[in-house]
């Protein structure tokens, strides 16, 4: 019993983003009762729980980046789309320039986009670690400089990316009932798990994030871990840059990933973790990335008009912060304290039970207003 | 005129939950006088000072200025009744000008006349004899220059009582002059200046009278002239010059040949310690003892490589070795528990097993991380050889008390099984029990052959624990006792006459 409640409070963490879901979930029910029906069209599973796993691959592998840029940087890096393009317009010039296409084409190309969003991280990591630059400052160089460097590297418009690996990647393997984009999702995932338990990454990581003097102290270089954590986000974007690249079968250097870590950074927020560094949770970033598609696919099948879809997300997400914020937190354990108290009173039969419990809140309730 | 009285506090008393901060003092100040206020940490200097300047409000007691009973409610209350405060930590805006610096915030005017407020600076800054001009601003000024400022602004209130926290600690010795001028200028226009510094120099060269303060309690006010160095140190000590307590002499290391762990030569940091020579010996207790501020801290951060070494060379079991990094000295068997803990020694989210484990993990290795089953072995040992007590080894350091959260430090670095420790005051802020247990454990690593370095604000817990004595002063060492020379009364004179 005590190992299954140590177990629960390691998990608690994810009592937020997973009830948020939830609810997401419960509405979508209201709405149609078929919501989690599957059907099978050429040997393909599509539904809407595919879908939501297809929509949100590229920002799943992005908010897994940004959790740890955040909680070893304490802050953010909104440059992540930008170096998507860039690096997903090499994979594709690559391919187009390499004649006849391969599996090893398709293969060397994204390693070389991989390259390529390593030295992009590296790049931030640098002006972050060794030069001191906030880090949101210092990836808005490549958030306004980024997309241009793609349109540089297409030569033209959308460069078309036609091949028939390509669209294997982008939509189904035949014979597999499982989109592509989605498997390829679940092995960057596991990779990432890998990563974690082979290494010190999330000891570092955390200990750098929370206290980087003690940090160093212990012999652990902070700058090392923040440009560690650029790095990794880095290749985070080339794998995303890769996956949306191949969806669309073109490389448009304007829209591609567009405005994407407004969602990955709001995934970080949502999984728990704060935007201020330290101790974070990847699957808890995992469930808000997941959490953000099916509210995009909420809103758009509660027939909201798509030009205001952006206004009704705003306001659900103001009220998700407010109730997850830190004030309100503290206002519902007290509350809750109160609810206790009073239900222990009337059990035990005390007269004054009732009266005091409503005393003692409104007066807590007239210091508010006060 | 000297002897008008402009301050009088009476029978303060002031509490925080769990520390009786200050009980019945009296502190009195005169027109034009530099008054130092003394005192070891924890010695109610800062809080005597916050009641004054109305950060706190005090329990109990009246305090009255210019003979009126005046009540401060807000830091402002004291700012309209002439209190000007300077901290330690220069509390201005460096980007902006100097004259914007001296005068923002200060009048309800939407509008600034910037012509005439350039003026006004420029004049006060000639009065004043600071070398800055109005329209640069302040981050181009040196820190010394910044510190003036900051007096000019609160001069400029019409102060009439300047309270200087530290303001000399981050400055050299010119600059100290330069201050020292200013301060003797305010003086002779008839501000009171309460002085506020660890540098027992500084005190003699600059104020008229010392008020003494000890565990909240006032101690006495003296004369400058008439109080000689040794009598203030053992009055900030809290021990009598006669009072030779019956100390229980530490034996005489056992070994005949004493082999030498860690030697460095002509050490320096960029923390600002002069190169300095040390040894230490297997199996060896040593302490630095000094004053606060004196420079201990910073010469065994130079050992560990906490600050940037600047110099010197060091020797490892005879053999040169190259420490630049804390990870090199983890390396070569050095651990250090740091002296503040709470900003460098815990990481306060982190579960007390990954506190403990963490040393000892990264010397490993970042891809050798230990097995979770392992980690909590190893954490569990700690925690019962210690004595920790925490609810689970998934709780967070930041709920412990603090004598656990330092007994955790102890065994993160106990964990690694260094050759040499530097106990950077282990005991601060922890209860009585467990500082014994901390000296009986150092004894007891040292017998089995570790070096250990043990630096105390407390002398007598130093005397009962070290073995040798290396005694600092303004970040210098001044001299070494062991064996029988060393006793309190011994290392005060060498404070009080050291370096001279």
């Amino acid at each position: 019993m005590p190992r299954f409640k140590a177990r629960f409070d390691r998990l608690s963490h994810l009592f937020f983003p997973l009830s948020v879901l939830v609810i997401l979930l419960i509405i979508n029910l209201l709405k149609g009762a078929d919501y989690f029906k599957i059907t099978m069209v050429n040997g393909v599973l599509y539904g809407n729980i595919p879908n939501i796993l297809y929509g949100a691959s590229e920002l799943v592998i992005l908010s897994i980046g940004m959790t740890l840029v955040t909680a070893a940087a304490r802050g953010q890096d909104i440059s992540i789309g930008e170096s998507g393009a860039i690096s997903s317009a090499i994979f594709v010039q690559y391919v187009l320039n390499a004649g006849e296409v391969t599996i090893w084409t398709i293969l060397v190309g994204f390693l070389i986009s991989c390259v390529a969003g390593l030295v992009i991280g590296a790049f931030n990591g640098t002006l972050v670690s060794f030069f001191n630059v906030q880090p949101m400052v210092a990836t808005l160089i490549l958030f306004l400089g980024g997309r241009s460097i793609a349109f540089i590297i297409d030569g033209k418009v959308s460069p078309i990316l036609a091949n028939p690996i390509s669209n294997k990647i982008g939509t189904v393997i035949p014979g597999v009932p499982i989109q592509t984009p989605i498997i390829l999702t679940a092995v960057f995932i596991a990779l990432v798990a890998v990563v974690l338990k082979t290494t010190n990454l999330r000891l570092y990581v955390e200990a750098v994030g929370i206290n980087p003097n003690a940090a160093r102290l212990n012999g652990i270089n902070p700058k090392k871990v923040i440009f560690l954590t650029f790095l990794l986000m880095g290749v985070c974007s080339a794998v995303a840059g890769f996956i949306a690249v191949n969806k669309v079968g073109r490389h448009d250097s304007v829209n591609l990933l567009k405005f994407i870590m407004m969602d990955a950074i709001l995934a970080v927020a949502l999984g728990g973790n704060s935007l201020s560094g330290g101790k974070f949770s990847i699957t808890g970033s995992i469930i808000g990335a997941y959490t953000i598609e099916v509210l995009n696919r909420t809103l758009l099948r509660l027939e909201v008009n798509p030009e205001a879809i952006k206004a009704f997300k705003a306001v659900f997400i103001i009220i998700l912060m407010i109730v997850a914020s830190p004030v309100v937190r503290v206002y519902a354990r007290k509350c809750l304290g109160k609810v206790k108290t009073f239900v222990a009173g009337n059990a035990i039969g005390k007269p004054g039970g009732l009266n005091q419990a409503v005393i003692s809140s409104m007066d807590s309730s007239a210091k508010k207003e006060e | 005129m000297q002897t008008e009285i402009i301050l009088k506090m009476e029978g303060i008393c002031k509490s925080f939950p769990g520390v009786r901060a200050l009980h019945n003092v009296d502190f009195v100040l005169r027109k034009g006088e530099i008054h130092a206020l003394m005192g070891e940490n924890g010695a109610g200097k800062s809080t005597l000072t916050k009641i004054l300047n109305g950060v706190y409000e005090k329990d109990a007691g009246r305090i009255m200025i210019e003979g009126r009973p005046v009540h401060f409610k807000s830091p402002q209350d004291a700012q309209n009744m002439g209190i000007g405060t300077v901290f330690q930590e220069i509390a201005l805006c460096p980007n902006l000008t100097v004259a914007e610096n001296m005068f923002i915030g200060r009048s309800r005017d939407v509008f600034v006349n910037w012509k005439q407020m350039n003026e006004k600076a420029a004049a006060m800054l000639r009065s004043l004899g600071i070398p800055a001009s109005p329209t640069q601003e302040l981050a181009s000024c040196s820190i010394a220059v910044q510190q003036m400022i900051a007096i000019a602004r609160a001069v400029d209130m019409d102060c009439k009582i300047l309270i200087l926290d530290e303001p000399t600690s981050s400055l050299d010795e010119d600059e100290v002059q330069k201050l020292f001028a200013l301060m003797r200028e305010l003086k002779a226009r008839g501000v009171g200046i309460i002085f506020i510094t660890h540098f027992l120099d500084q005190v003699y060269a600059i104020s008229d009278r010392i008020t003494v303060l000890r565990n909240g309690e006032l101690i006495g006010e003296y004369l400058t002239a008439e109080l000689p160095q040794i009598e203030l140190v053992a009055k900030m000590m809290g021990k009598a010059l006669s009072d030779v307590s019956a100390m229980k002499k530490q034996e005489p290391s056992k070994s005949d040949k004493r082999v030498p762990v860690f030697a460095a030569k002509e050490l320096s940091s960029a923390a600002g310690v002069k190169p300095f020579d040390f040894t230490i010996h297997k199996g060896e207790v040593n302490g630095f003892a000094g004053l606060l501020g004196s420079g201990r801290s910073e010469s065994v951060r130079a050992i560990f490589a906490a600050d940037k070494i600047t110099g010197g060379e060091v020797k490892i079991n005879g053999k040169r070795v190259k420490i630049r990094t804390p990870l090199h000295a983890m390396k070569h068997g050095i651990g250090y528990l740091p002296e503040d803990r709470k900003s460098e020694g815990i990481i306060d989210e982190l579960s007390v097993r990954d506190n403990i484990i963490l040393a000892l993990q990264v010397m490993k290795g970042f891809f050798k991380p230990l097995a979770r089953k392992q980690a909590e072995e190893f954490a569990n040992q700690y925690i019962k050889l210690l004595d920790i007590k925490t609810p689970s080894l998934d709780t967070p350091i930041k709920s412990l008390s603090g004598g656990n959260q330092q007994k955790v430090i102890l065994a993160r670095w106990l964990l690694t099984h260094p050759m040499y420790l530097i106990l950077d005051e282990p005991t601060r802020g922890i209860d009585v029990g467990t500082k014994v247990e901390i000296q009986k454990l150092v004894l007891k690593l040292a017998a089995d052959g570790m070096s250990l370095t043990f630096i105390s604000s407390e002398i007598d817990e130093m005397l009962r624990v070290c073995s040798r004595l290396i005694v600092m002063k303004d970040r210098e060492i001044v001299g070494e006792l062991s064996g029988e020379n060393m006793t309190e009364q011994n290392v005060m004179h060498m404070i009080a006459q050291g370096g001279k």
